[in-house]
């Protein structure tokens, strides 16, 4: 009788796991969603956007020119310039990379941690799963406009401090989603076995159940980096997210858009667009990902 | 049902405490507080005697538990007290506001329920044509938009508009009057952010319509209502739409409820006073007591709606039921 040690029994668990065609669903959403490759152009643009940031701008993003305030936009100033002379254009490129740093960090953030306390919420079940499911209740509930301004009051403004103020609400939105689906999971034989095998909490958690609702994980995942761009802006069009000097374009719509409005439309005019286009390419993206990943939602 | 709704009303509790724990905690955390607020504002020099009493008249002096008792306490009696920062009762002030805020929040919900149920079935129905595509890009980009950018882009528009028409440009009016005291001035000023707001609103809501009701058509009955012969029409007004419409309820009711606190950028733009200005000011003003029944009054609408959306899942879908 052969005998089965848990390190092999493991090896094939991880090639079962390895057998999810993730490659095969990339290459299917490329044909079926042209869509959704039009987001993914459009999000690729902002990220060489913001890598190539000094090569692609004429000006420093700082760089103001007091004879140039409120130029209309013209051959050297594409956009225009701002009540502070500075060259929206080049702001505009370089919100793309505060734009996409809070993005990406709140939406991982945030994602990660709703995945593994939605999982655990699920895999422990019982008062675990009643005590955290209630803390996650207080957070959706909570106002998060007052999250930020208490965050931002208590740590002082800036681009970090944003990210904690958005990051909050995404966790338990991802935790509830993941949770439903992981309460399916958990009456699979295979994490029966996988308890058999004597493995640990945390190991089943992470290797065994995390990876089989990933489904959800990245839509939500995709979604979360849009809304983080949009709460950004807001948070920052009211004066407490990201501050002056730093080019972000909730920044450039505060204050100059609304006053200007009517003399100097194009300020408040490209930032919006900036913003509407990066959280339109995501969200094209992500339902592109959903529809790929949910079999429910594919043509009749 | 009724031991039900008993259950589900006693979960309530735990959240609005757990809010209450966390409001109170986020104030206090803030360094200052209103006593020193109040008086660097006057730019006189104070003496801390004069801030001390100024505490202890407000009782922020007292222990962290026997004012986290008494804020508690006052929340379950409705007896909120007087705002810290105008010394006037916290219901008058909030009820100052909460009509142009609520009125809002109805005629915003309106916008999206009309705009969103047909054109989330129509999307549905013509998966994959051209109209389908044409609102899902519609309905992306009124989630893509920001409304405070959608609210600036509709006074520039009002102004090129009317500037171009009659000549004067016209912009809506600043000062609020009821719907019962000027219907004409009260609409001329509200339907801007009503817009804005409805928009993002409706495109979280055609999204849904349309993905539930993409599920339901897929589902036995509907094959079965269009076997025996029905006309298509009735098969979606009556067994489809009707079926679909689930999600549809929960998403409006969480939008209506995130919209009672979530109005703050709209209202900036648009020069309002409603409770999303009134919430800025008074975290602004460490106006402990103000903060505090606004969350709890934001985290109650909540909790409601979420209890009054399960109930309608029982009365719209017969298959739920609670026991």
């Amino acid at each position: 009788m052969a005998i089965v040690n848990e390190a092999s029994l493991e090896a094939q668990l991880e090639e079962l796991e390895e057998k999810t065609p993730w490659f095969l669903a990339a290459k299917t959403m490329a044909r079926k969603q042209p869509v959704g490759v039009a987001g993914l152009i459009i999000v690729l643009l902002m990220v060489f956007a913001s890598i190539f940031a000094p090569i692609l701008t004429p000006f420093h993003p700082e760089f103001n020119s007091f004879e140039n305030m409120l130029t209309p936009p013209n051959a050297t100033y594409l956009m225009g310039t701002d009540q502070f002379g500075r060259d929206i254009f080049t702001r505009i490129i370089y919100g793309a990379q505060t734009a996409l740093f809070v993005g990406f960090s709140a939406a991982t953030i945030g994602a990660f941690a709703g995945l593994v306390l939605g999982v655990a919420s699920a895999y422990f079940g019982g008062t675990f799963d009643l005590v955290l499911q209630r803390v996650m209740d207080v957070f959706m509930a909570f106002p998060l406009i007052i999250l930020a301004l208490a965050v931002v009051a208590t740590l002082g403004a800036g681009t970090e401090n944003v990210i904690i103020a958005i990051t909050i609400p995404f966790i338990p939105q991802c935790a509830r989603v993941v949770r439903s689906n992981a309460l399916a999971i958990r009456e699979i034989p295979y994490v029966d076995a996988a308890r058999a095998l004597g493995f640990g909490h945390m190991r089943i958690i992470l290797r065994h159940m995390a990876p089989n609702v990933m489904a959800p994980f990245l839509i939500l995942f995709s979604a979360f980096v849009g809304q983080a761009i949009l709460l950004e802006a807001s948070l920052s069009y009211l004066g407490m997210g990201v501050q002056e000097p730093t080019p972000a374009w909730g920044l450039m719509l505060q204050g100059g858009a609304e006053e200007y409005a009517e003399s100097a439309p194009w300020v408040a005019i490209w930032p919006g667009i900036a913003i509407s286009l990066a959280v339109f390419g995501f969200n094209l993206f992500g339902d592109a990902v959903r529809d790929t990943l949910d079999p429910r939602l594919r043509s009749r | 049902m009724s031991k039900y709704i008993f259950k589900r009303v006693l979960l309530m509790i735990p959240t609005l405490i757990g809010a209450g724990v966390l409001v109170f905690f986020l104030m206090r955390l803030i360094p200052g507080d209103v006593c020193e607020l109040r008086f660097a504002g006057t730019g006189l020099y104070v003496d801390q005697a004069q801030i001390d009493t100024c505490r202890s008249n407000l009782g922020i002096d007292r222990p962290m538990f026997v004012q986290f008792a008494d804020f508690m306490i006052g929340f379950f009696t409705f007896n909120f007290g007087d705002s810290m920062w105008t010394g006037k009762p916290i219901l008058f002030e909030i009820g100052l506001r909460f009509e142009l805020s609520l009125q809002v929040a109805i005629m915003a919900t309106f916008v999206a329920v009309i705009i969103a149920i047909p054109l989330g079935a129509i999307s549905a129905i013509k998966q994959d044509t051209w109209l389908d595509y044409a609102v899902r890009t519609f309905a992306i980009a009124g989630i893509a938009i920001p409304s405070f950018w959608l609210g600036i882009m509709i006074i520039l528009g009002l102004l090129i508009v009317t500037q171009q028409v009659t000549g004067i440009p016209w912009m809506p009016p600043i000062d609020y009057k009821p719907i019962w005291v000027d219907p004409a001035h009260n609409i001329a000023q509200l339907i801007w952010p009503a817009v804005a707001t409805g928009y993002r609103y409706s495109a979280v809501a055609t999204r849904m319509t349309r993905s539930a009701l993409l599920e339901v058509l897929r589902e036995d009955y509907i094959r079965t209502a269009r076997a025996k012969g029905l006309i298509e029409k009735i098969v979606i007004n009556r067994h489809a739409l009707k079926n679909a419409m689930l999600p549809v309820v929960t998403i409006i009711g969480i939008e209506f409820a995130f919209l009672m606190g979530g109005l703050v950028v709209t209202e900036q733009v648009f020069n309002l006073n409603g409770i999303g200005k009134l919430f800025i000011e008074s975290v602004q003003n460490h106006d402990y007591a103000m903060t505090e029944a606004l969350v709890m009054l934001v985290v109650l609408i909540f909790v409601v709606t979420n209890f009054i959306i399960d109930l309608c899942y029982a009365w719209l879908d017969p298959r739920i039921r609670y026991s």
